[in-house]
Protein backbone atom coordinates (compact mmCIF):
# COMPACT_ATOMS: atom_id res chain seq x y z
CA UNK A 1 0.00 0.00 0.00
CA UNK A 2 2.72 2.35 1.13
CA UNK A 3 4.41 1.65 -2.20
CA UNK A 4 1.78 2.89 -4.41
CA UNK A 5 1.30 5.33 -2.53
CA UNK A 6 4.72 6.15 -2.95
CA UNK A 7 4.27 5.71 -6.84
CA UNK A 8 1.47 7.85 -7.28
CA UNK A 9 3.13 11.22 -5.64
CA UNK A 10 6.36 10.43 -7.57
CA UNK A 11 3.45 10.93 -10.68
CA UNK A 12 2.08 13.45 -10.07
CA UNK A 13 4.65 15.63 -9.53
CA UNK A 14 5.97 14.12 -12.98
CA UNK A 15 3.36 14.99 -14.46
CA UNK A 16 3.61 18.51 -13.73
CA UNK A 17 6.91 18.67 -15.36
CA UNK A 18 5.51 16.71 -18.04
CA UNK A 19 4.48 19.82 -20.68
CA UNK A 20 2.18 18.09 -23.44
CA UNK A 21 1.87 14.22 -22.09
CA UNK A 22 -0.03 13.67 -25.19
CA UNK A 23 2.60 14.10 -27.19
CA UNK A 24 4.76 12.18 -24.53
CA UNK A 25 2.01 9.47 -25.72
CA UNK A 26 3.76 9.30 -29.36
CA UNK A 27 5.69 5.80 -28.22
CA UNK A 28 4.14 2.66 -28.78
CA UNK A 29 3.11 0.93 -25.14
CA UNK A 30 4.71 -1.81 -26.36
CA UNK A 31 7.54 -0.55 -27.32
CA UNK A 32 7.87 1.06 -24.12
CA UNK A 33 7.34 -2.76 -22.77
CA UNK A 34 9.83 -3.74 -24.60
CA UNK A 35 12.34 -1.44 -22.96
CA UNK A 36 11.22 -2.10 -20.06
CA UNK A 37 11.63 -6.21 -20.02
CA UNK A 38 14.98 -5.39 -21.29
CA UNK A 39 16.19 -3.12 -18.76
CA UNK A 40 14.38 -5.97 -16.10
CA UNK A 41 16.92 -8.88 -17.95
CA UNK A 42 19.78 -6.56 -18.31
CA UNK A 43 19.81 -6.35 -14.74
CA UNK A 44 17.90 -9.26 -13.52
CA UNK A 45 20.82 -11.00 -11.00
CA UNK A 46 20.79 -7.22 -9.20
CA UNK A 47 17.12 -7.00 -8.72
CA UNK A 48 16.60 -10.43 -7.67
CA UNK A 49 19.03 -9.70 -5.20
CA UNK A 50 17.64 -7.08 -4.45
CA UNK A 51 14.00 -8.52 -4.11
CA UNK A 52 15.31 -11.41 -1.81
CA UNK A 53 16.86 -9.04 0.32
CA UNK A 54 13.64 -6.83 1.00
CA UNK A 55 11.77 -10.47 1.54
CA UNK A 56 14.11 -11.12 4.28
CA UNK A 57 13.68 -7.64 6.13
CA UNK A 58 10.25 -7.73 6.22
CA UNK A 59 10.11 -11.16 7.61
CA UNK A 60 8.12 -12.46 4.39
CA UNK A 61 7.97 -16.11 3.98
CA UNK A 62 9.25 -17.35 7.57
CA UNK A 63 7.86 -20.89 6.97
CA UNK A 64 10.72 -21.50 4.13
CA UNK A 65 14.31 -21.48 4.09
CA UNK A 66 16.79 -18.64 2.32
CA UNK A 67 17.48 -20.72 -0.77
CA UNK A 68 13.82 -21.87 -0.82
CA UNK A 69 12.87 -18.41 -1.63
CA UNK A 70 15.75 -17.47 -3.44
CA UNK A 71 14.90 -20.50 -5.81
CA UNK A 72 10.83 -19.31 -5.94
CA UNK A 73 12.33 -15.69 -6.46
CA UNK A 74 14.23 -16.54 -9.40
CA UNK A 75 11.14 -18.39 -11.02
CA UNK A 76 8.64 -15.90 -9.98
CA UNK A 77 10.89 -13.03 -11.17
CA UNK A 78 11.25 -14.86 -14.84
CA UNK A 79 7.52 -15.33 -14.60
CA UNK A 80 6.58 -11.68 -14.05
CA UNK A 81 9.17 -10.80 -16.35
CA UNK A 82 7.81 -13.26 -19.26
CA UNK A 83 4.41 -11.88 -18.35
CA UNK A 84 5.23 -8.05 -18.72
CA UNK A 85 6.91 -9.68 -22.17
CA UNK A 86 4.20 -11.27 -23.53
CA UNK A 87 0.81 -9.41 -21.84
CA UNK A 88 -0.53 -13.53 -21.75
CA UNK A 89 -1.05 -14.16 -18.19
CA UNK A 90 -2.05 -17.42 -18.59
CA UNK A 91 1.08 -18.91 -17.68
CA UNK A 92 2.00 -16.83 -14.79
CA UNK A 93 -1.48 -17.66 -13.71
CA UNK A 94 -0.68 -21.32 -13.69
CA UNK A 95 2.59 -20.51 -12.43
CA UNK A 96 0.77 -19.01 -9.66
CA UNK A 97 -1.44 -22.10 -9.18
CA UNK A 98 1.41 -24.51 -8.69
CA UNK A 99 2.94 -22.23 -6.38
CA UNK A 100 0.16 -22.05 -4.27
CA UNK A 101 -0.34 -26.23 -3.89
CA UNK A 102 3.43 -25.92 -2.58
CA UNK A 103 3.52 -23.37 -0.55
CA UNK A 104 -0.02 -23.80 1.05
CA UNK A 105 0.72 -27.10 3.20
CA UNK A 106 4.15 -25.12 4.50
CA UNK A 107 1.75 -22.36 5.86
CA UNK A 108 2.54 -19.16 3.65
CA UNK A 109 -0.31 -17.08 4.64
CA UNK A 110 -1.85 -14.53 1.44
CA UNK A 111 -0.38 -11.34 3.21
CA UNK A 112 3.08 -13.25 2.53
CA UNK A 113 2.62 -13.90 -1.15
CA UNK A 114 0.64 -10.74 -1.95
CA UNK A 115 3.56 -8.90 -0.02
CA UNK A 116 5.69 -10.38 -1.99
CA UNK A 117 4.72 -9.86 -5.55
CA UNK A 118 3.88 -5.58 -4.21
CA UNK A 119 7.56 -5.98 -2.59
CA UNK A 120 8.77 -7.25 -6.47
CA UNK A 121 6.72 -4.26 -7.79
CA UNK A 122 8.42 -2.13 -5.46
CA UNK A 123 11.48 -2.96 -6.28
CA UNK A 124 11.22 -2.84 -10.17
CA UNK A 125 9.73 0.95 -10.43
CA UNK A 126 12.48 1.97 -8.00
CA UNK A 127 14.98 0.06 -10.29
CA UNK A 128 12.85 2.36 -12.98
CA UNK A 129 13.24 5.65 -10.87
CA UNK A 130 16.79 4.80 -10.79
CA UNK A 131 17.63 4.51 -14.44
CA UNK A 132 15.29 7.34 -15.93
CA UNK A 133 15.74 9.89 -12.96
CA UNK A 134 17.14 12.47 -15.87
CA UNK A 135 14.26 11.82 -17.96
CA UNK A 136 10.66 12.21 -16.51
CA UNK A 137 9.14 12.73 -19.32
CA UNK A 138 9.95 8.63 -20.37
CA UNK A 139 9.91 7.56 -16.59
CA UNK A 140 6.33 8.99 -16.76
CA UNK A 141 5.33 6.95 -20.01
CA UNK A 142 7.81 4.05 -19.06
CA UNK A 143 5.42 3.84 -15.90
CA UNK A 144 2.42 4.43 -17.60
CA UNK A 145 3.01 1.27 -19.38
CA UNK A 146 4.67 -0.70 -16.57
CA UNK A 147 1.90 -0.13 -13.78
CA UNK A 148 -1.10 -1.80 -15.02
CA UNK A 149 0.61 -4.87 -15.93
CA UNK A 150 2.12 -5.29 -12.92
CA UNK A 151 -1.09 -4.66 -11.16
CA UNK A 152 -3.03 -6.92 -13.58
CA UNK A 153 -0.14 -9.69 -12.63
CA UNK A 154 -0.08 -8.80 -8.80
CA UNK A 155 -3.52 -8.95 -9.07
CA UNK A 156 -3.39 -12.70 -11.20
CA UNK A 157 -1.37 -14.07 -8.16
CA UNK A 158 -3.22 -12.85 -5.11
CA UNK A 159 -6.42 -14.64 -7.18
CA UNK A 160 -4.56 -18.16 -8.01
CA UNK A 161 -3.47 -18.01 -4.06
CA UNK A 162 -6.28 -17.40 -2.66
CA UNK A 163 -8.46 -20.09 -5.29
CA UNK A 164 -6.03 -22.29 -4.38
CA UNK A 165 -6.63 -22.09 -1.29
CA UNK A 166 -10.15 -21.84 -0.81
CA UNK A 167 -9.93 -25.04 -3.21
CA UNK A 168 -7.59 -26.89 -0.42
CA UNK A 169 -10.27 -25.97 2.63
CA UNK A 170 -13.16 -27.14 0.33
CA UNK A 171 -11.30 -30.64 0.03
CA UNK A 172 -10.38 -30.60 3.50
CA UNK A 173 -13.77 -29.93 4.32
CA UNK A 174 -15.17 -32.36 1.97
CA UNK A 175 -12.99 -35.12 3.81
CA UNK A 176 -13.67 -33.98 7.19
CA UNK A 177 -17.36 -34.77 6.47
CA UNK A 178 -17.08 -38.26 4.92
CA UNK A 179 -14.09 -39.45 7.63
CA UNK A 180 -17.11 -37.66 10.51
CA UNK A 181 -19.91 -40.08 10.23
CA UNK A 182 -19.15 -44.07 9.55
CA UNK A 183 -22.15 -45.77 10.39
CA UNK A 184 -21.11 -49.31 11.21
CA UNK A 185 -22.37 -52.69 11.28
CA UNK A 186 -21.14 -54.51 13.89
CA UNK A 187 -23.42 -57.46 14.15
CA UNK A 188 -26.48 -58.65 11.63
CA UNK A 189 -28.95 -55.57 11.81
CA UNK A 190 -26.94 -53.30 14.47
CA UNK A 191 -25.17 -50.38 13.58
CA UNK A 192 -23.12 -48.30 15.81
CA UNK A 193 -22.82 -44.71 14.76
CA UNK A 194 -20.03 -43.29 16.80
CA UNK A 195 -20.24 -39.65 16.61
CA UNK A 196 -16.92 -37.49 17.97
CA UNK A 197 -16.57 -34.11 18.46
CA UNK A 198 -18.40 -30.77 17.91
CA UNK A 199 -21.71 -31.38 15.92
CA UNK A 200 -23.28 -27.92 14.22
CA UNK A 201 -26.81 -28.36 13.06
CA UNK A 202 -24.88 -28.91 9.05
CA UNK A 203 -23.09 -31.95 10.49
CA UNK A 204 -26.23 -33.30 12.82
CA UNK A 205 -28.54 -33.07 9.43
CA UNK A 206 -25.72 -35.16 7.59
CA UNK A 207 -25.34 -37.53 10.49
CA UNK A 208 -29.07 -37.75 10.22
CA UNK A 209 -29.31 -38.40 6.90
CA UNK A 210 -26.12 -40.93 6.66
CA UNK A 211 -27.88 -42.92 9.55
CA UNK A 212 -31.32 -43.42 7.41
CA UNK A 213 -29.76 -44.34 4.84
CA UNK A 214 -27.87 -46.79 6.69
CA UNK A 215 -30.74 -48.34 8.19
CA UNK A 216 -32.54 -49.31 4.69
CA UNK A 217 -29.18 -50.30 2.89
CA UNK A 218 -28.47 -52.30 5.96
CA UNK A 219 -31.95 -53.53 6.62
CA UNK A 220 -31.00 -52.79 10.76
CA UNK A 221 -33.81 -53.25 12.89
CA UNK A 222 -30.95 -51.86 16.00
CA UNK A 223 -29.08 -48.65 15.98
CA UNK A 224 -26.77 -47.20 19.37
CA UNK A 225 -25.33 -43.93 18.58
CA UNK A 226 -22.63 -43.54 21.17
CA UNK A 227 -21.90 -40.09 21.67
CA UNK A 228 -19.19 -40.54 24.75
CA UNK A 229 -17.06 -37.76 22.17
CA UNK A 230 -18.77 -35.32 22.47
CA UNK A 231 -19.12 -32.97 25.05
CA UNK A 232 -21.75 -30.40 24.82
CA UNK A 233 -24.37 -29.80 22.55
CA UNK A 234 -27.09 -27.25 22.19
CA UNK A 235 -30.84 -27.04 22.09
CA UNK A 236 -30.56 -27.18 18.06
CA UNK A 237 -28.57 -30.02 18.43
CA UNK A 238 -29.98 -31.98 20.90
CA UNK A 239 -33.47 -31.36 19.40
CA UNK A 240 -31.90 -32.68 16.47
CA UNK A 241 -30.91 -35.71 18.05
CA UNK A 242 -34.29 -36.54 19.14
CA UNK A 243 -35.86 -35.98 15.78
CA UNK A 244 -33.29 -38.56 14.72
CA UNK A 245 -34.46 -41.28 17.09
CA UNK A 246 -37.77 -40.70 15.85
CA UNK A 247 -37.39 -41.14 12.39
CA UNK A 248 -35.44 -44.23 13.17
CA UNK A 249 -38.43 -45.27 14.48
CA UNK A 250 -40.35 -44.72 11.71
CA UNK A 251 -38.20 -46.89 9.80
CA UNK A 252 -38.60 -49.72 12.10
CA UNK A 253 -35.50 -49.68 14.09
CA UNK A 254 -34.60 -48.87 17.93
CA UNK A 255 -32.24 -46.52 18.80
CA UNK A 256 -30.10 -46.51 21.32
CA UNK A 257 -28.16 -43.56 22.83
CA UNK A 258 -25.33 -44.23 25.12
CA UNK A 259 -22.33 -42.18 26.06
CA UNK A 260 -24.10 -39.21 27.47
CA UNK A 261 -22.15 -36.41 29.00
CA UNK A 262 -23.98 -35.38 32.06
CA UNK A 263 -24.41 -31.73 30.39
CA UNK A 264 -26.05 -33.84 27.58
CA UNK A 265 -28.34 -34.98 29.74
CA UNK A 266 -29.24 -31.83 31.40
CA UNK A 267 -29.88 -30.19 27.94
CA UNK A 268 -32.17 -32.82 27.15
CA UNK A 269 -33.87 -32.47 30.78
CA UNK A 270 -34.86 -28.93 30.12
CA UNK A 271 -35.52 -29.02 26.31
CA UNK A 272 -37.83 -31.61 27.92
CA UNK A 273 -37.23 -34.98 25.65
CA UNK A 274 -39.88 -37.26 25.99
CA UNK A 275 -37.56 -39.91 27.91
CA UNK A 276 -40.34 -42.86 26.85
CA UNK A 277 -39.52 -42.62 23.20
CA UNK A 278 -35.32 -41.72 24.11
CA UNK A 279 -34.08 -45.79 24.67
CA UNK A 280 -30.46 -44.38 26.35
CA UNK A 281 -27.77 -46.93 28.23
CA UNK A 282 -24.80 -45.35 30.39
CA UNK A 283 -22.00 -46.71 28.36
CA UNK A 284 -21.19 -48.05 24.51
CA UNK A 285 -20.82 -51.79 25.72
CA UNK A 286 -24.00 -51.88 27.94
CA UNK A 287 -25.72 -50.10 24.52
CA UNK A 288 -24.38 -53.05 22.58
CA UNK A 289 -25.31 -55.66 25.26
CA UNK A 290 -28.51 -54.23 25.20
CA UNK A 291 -29.12 -54.15 21.48
CA UNK A 292 -28.48 -57.96 21.23
CA UNK A 293 -30.95 -58.86 23.99
CA UNK A 294 -33.41 -56.90 21.59
CA UNK A 295 -32.25 -58.67 18.29
CA UNK A 296 -32.29 -62.02 20.93
CA UNK A 297 -28.72 -62.64 20.41
CA UNK A 298 -27.17 -64.42 23.41
CA UNK A 299 -23.37 -63.99 24.30
CA UNK A 300 -21.60 -66.62 26.04
CA UNK A 301 -18.20 -67.78 27.15
CA UNK A 302 -17.91 -70.67 25.43
CA UNK A 303 -14.87 -71.94 27.87
CA UNK A 304 -12.34 -70.10 30.49
CA UNK A 305 -9.74 -68.12 28.39
CA UNK A 306 -6.50 -70.36 28.71
CA UNK A 307 -4.02 -68.50 30.70
CA UNK A 308 -0.90 -66.93 29.02
CA UNK B 1 -56.76 -43.87 -7.30
CA UNK B 2 -58.54 -46.28 -5.30
CA UNK B 3 -55.75 -48.57 -2.73
CA UNK B 4 -56.24 -51.98 -3.33
CA UNK B 5 -56.43 -54.08 -0.08
CA UNK B 6 -55.24 -57.37 -0.17
CA UNK B 7 -56.20 -60.03 2.25
CA UNK B 8 -52.81 -62.73 3.17
CA UNK B 9 -54.21 -65.00 6.11
CA UNK B 10 -54.87 -63.43 8.78
CA UNK B 11 -53.29 -60.04 7.45
CA UNK B 12 -54.62 -57.18 5.29
CA UNK B 13 -51.89 -55.59 2.97
CA UNK B 14 -52.65 -52.08 1.92
CA UNK B 15 -50.50 -50.61 -0.38
CA UNK B 16 -50.29 -47.40 -1.53
CA UNK B 17 -49.25 -47.02 -5.30
CA UNK B 18 -48.85 -42.97 -5.66
CA UNK B 19 -49.41 -40.07 -3.66
CA UNK B 20 -53.30 -39.81 -3.03
CA UNK B 21 -55.89 -37.28 -2.79
CA UNK B 22 -57.40 -36.38 0.72
CA UNK B 23 -60.72 -38.41 -0.50
CA UNK B 24 -58.78 -41.41 -1.53
CA UNK B 25 -57.28 -41.64 2.16
CA UNK B 26 -60.42 -41.00 3.47
CA UNK B 27 -61.87 -43.63 1.54
CA UNK B 28 -59.42 -46.23 2.44
CA UNK B 29 -59.85 -45.66 5.78
CA UNK B 30 -62.99 -46.75 6.15
CA UNK B 31 -62.32 -49.49 3.76
CA UNK B 32 -59.74 -51.04 5.57
CA UNK B 33 -61.88 -50.95 8.80
CA UNK B 34 -65.02 -52.58 7.19
CA UNK B 35 -62.56 -55.05 5.58
CA UNK B 36 -61.20 -55.79 8.86
CA UNK B 37 -64.52 -56.77 10.42
CA UNK B 38 -65.35 -58.29 7.71
CA UNK B 39 -62.50 -60.85 7.72
CA UNK B 40 -62.15 -60.84 11.06
CA UNK B 41 -58.14 -59.97 10.25
CA UNK B 42 -55.74 -59.47 13.28
CA UNK B 43 -53.79 -56.99 11.20
CA UNK B 44 -53.60 -54.62 9.00
CA UNK B 45 -49.90 -53.37 7.21
CA UNK B 46 -50.02 -50.27 5.30
CA UNK B 47 -47.42 -49.75 2.67
CA UNK B 48 -46.35 -46.67 1.76
CA UNK B 49 -42.87 -47.29 0.16
CA UNK B 50 -44.37 -45.22 -3.24
CA UNK B 51 -44.87 -42.12 -1.22
CA UNK B 52 -41.98 -39.66 -1.88
CA UNK B 53 -43.50 -36.97 0.54
CA UNK B 54 -46.26 -36.65 3.52
CA UNK B 55 -47.85 -34.29 4.18
CA UNK B 56 -50.19 -33.84 7.82
CA UNK B 57 -53.13 -34.67 6.53
CA UNK B 58 -51.60 -38.23 5.39
CA UNK B 59 -50.09 -38.50 8.24
CA UNK B 60 -52.81 -37.98 10.96
CA UNK B 61 -55.22 -40.29 8.57
CA UNK B 62 -52.52 -43.07 9.40
CA UNK B 63 -52.58 -42.52 12.99
CA UNK B 64 -55.89 -42.42 13.20
CA UNK B 65 -56.36 -45.66 10.55
CA UNK B 66 -54.24 -47.29 13.54
CA UNK B 67 -56.27 -46.20 16.23
CA UNK B 68 -59.54 -47.25 14.73
CA UNK B 69 -58.24 -51.16 13.79
CA UNK B 70 -56.97 -51.19 17.65
CA UNK B 71 -60.39 -50.29 18.90
CA UNK B 72 -61.52 -53.21 16.17
CA UNK B 73 -58.85 -55.44 18.47
CA UNK B 74 -56.24 -55.72 15.52
CA UNK B 75 -52.99 -54.77 15.20
CA UNK B 76 -51.42 -51.92 12.60
CA UNK B 77 -47.89 -51.66 10.99
CA UNK B 78 -46.54 -48.81 8.47
CA UNK B 79 -44.00 -50.09 6.58
CA UNK B 80 -41.50 -48.47 3.63
CA UNK B 81 -41.81 -45.14 5.12
CA UNK B 82 -38.36 -43.54 2.94
CA UNK B 83 -35.82 -41.72 4.86
CA UNK B 84 -36.17 -38.36 3.55
CA UNK B 85 -39.86 -39.06 3.99
CA UNK B 86 -39.08 -40.03 7.38
CA UNK B 87 -37.07 -37.24 8.61
CA UNK B 88 -39.20 -34.65 6.96
CA UNK B 89 -42.40 -35.77 9.01
CA UNK B 90 -40.24 -35.93 12.21
CA UNK B 91 -39.80 -32.28 11.44
CA UNK B 92 -43.01 -31.39 11.24
CA UNK B 93 -43.84 -33.13 14.85
CA UNK B 94 -46.20 -36.07 12.64
CA UNK B 95 -44.18 -39.05 14.92
CA UNK B 96 -47.33 -41.67 14.16
CA UNK B 97 -46.57 -42.24 17.79
CA UNK B 98 -48.33 -45.70 19.54
CA UNK B 99 -47.98 -47.35 15.28
CA UNK B 100 -45.67 -50.04 15.05
CA UNK B 101 -43.46 -48.80 12.18
CA UNK B 102 -41.29 -51.37 9.77
CA UNK B 103 -38.69 -51.21 7.51
CA UNK B 104 -40.39 -52.85 4.57
CA UNK B 105 -43.30 -55.49 4.04
CA UNK B 106 -40.88 -58.17 4.86
CA UNK B 107 -40.14 -56.97 7.97
CA UNK B 108 -43.73 -55.73 8.74
CA UNK B 109 -44.85 -58.97 8.39
CA UNK B 110 -41.86 -60.32 10.43
CA UNK B 111 -42.66 -58.48 13.39
CA UNK B 112 -46.94 -59.62 13.04
CA UNK B 113 -45.93 -63.31 12.85
CA UNK B 114 -43.50 -62.65 16.18
CA UNK B 115 -46.16 -61.35 17.86
CA UNK B 116 -48.97 -63.49 17.02
CA UNK B 117 -46.69 -66.05 18.26
CA UNK B 118 -46.55 -64.54 21.44
CA UNK B 119 -50.35 -63.80 21.75
CA UNK B 120 -51.21 -67.07 20.80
Amino acid sequence: MIVAKRNETSRETMTLNNQAPELARSEAPSELLRELVAHLRQNRTQLREEWVVRISETRLLTAMTKEEIFAEATSIYDSYVEALETEAFEALQAYARNLSERIIPRGVETHEVVGIVLLLRDVLARSLFAKYQNDFKKLNRILDAYEPAANRIANTVAVGFVQERERVIRQQQEAIRELSTPVLQVRERLLILPIIGVIDPQRARQLTEQLLRGIRTNRAKVVVIDITGVAAMDVTVANHLVQTVEASRLLGATVIVTGLSPEIAQTLVTIGVDLGKMNTVGDLQGGIEQAERVLGYKVATLAEPEPR
Amino acid sequence: MEVPILKQGAVLIATFQAALSDADLNQLRMGLVQQVVKFRSRAVIVDVTAMDVMDSFASRTLREIAHMIRLRGADTVIVGIQPEVAFAMVQLGLTLEGVATALDLEEGLAYLNEKFKTTN
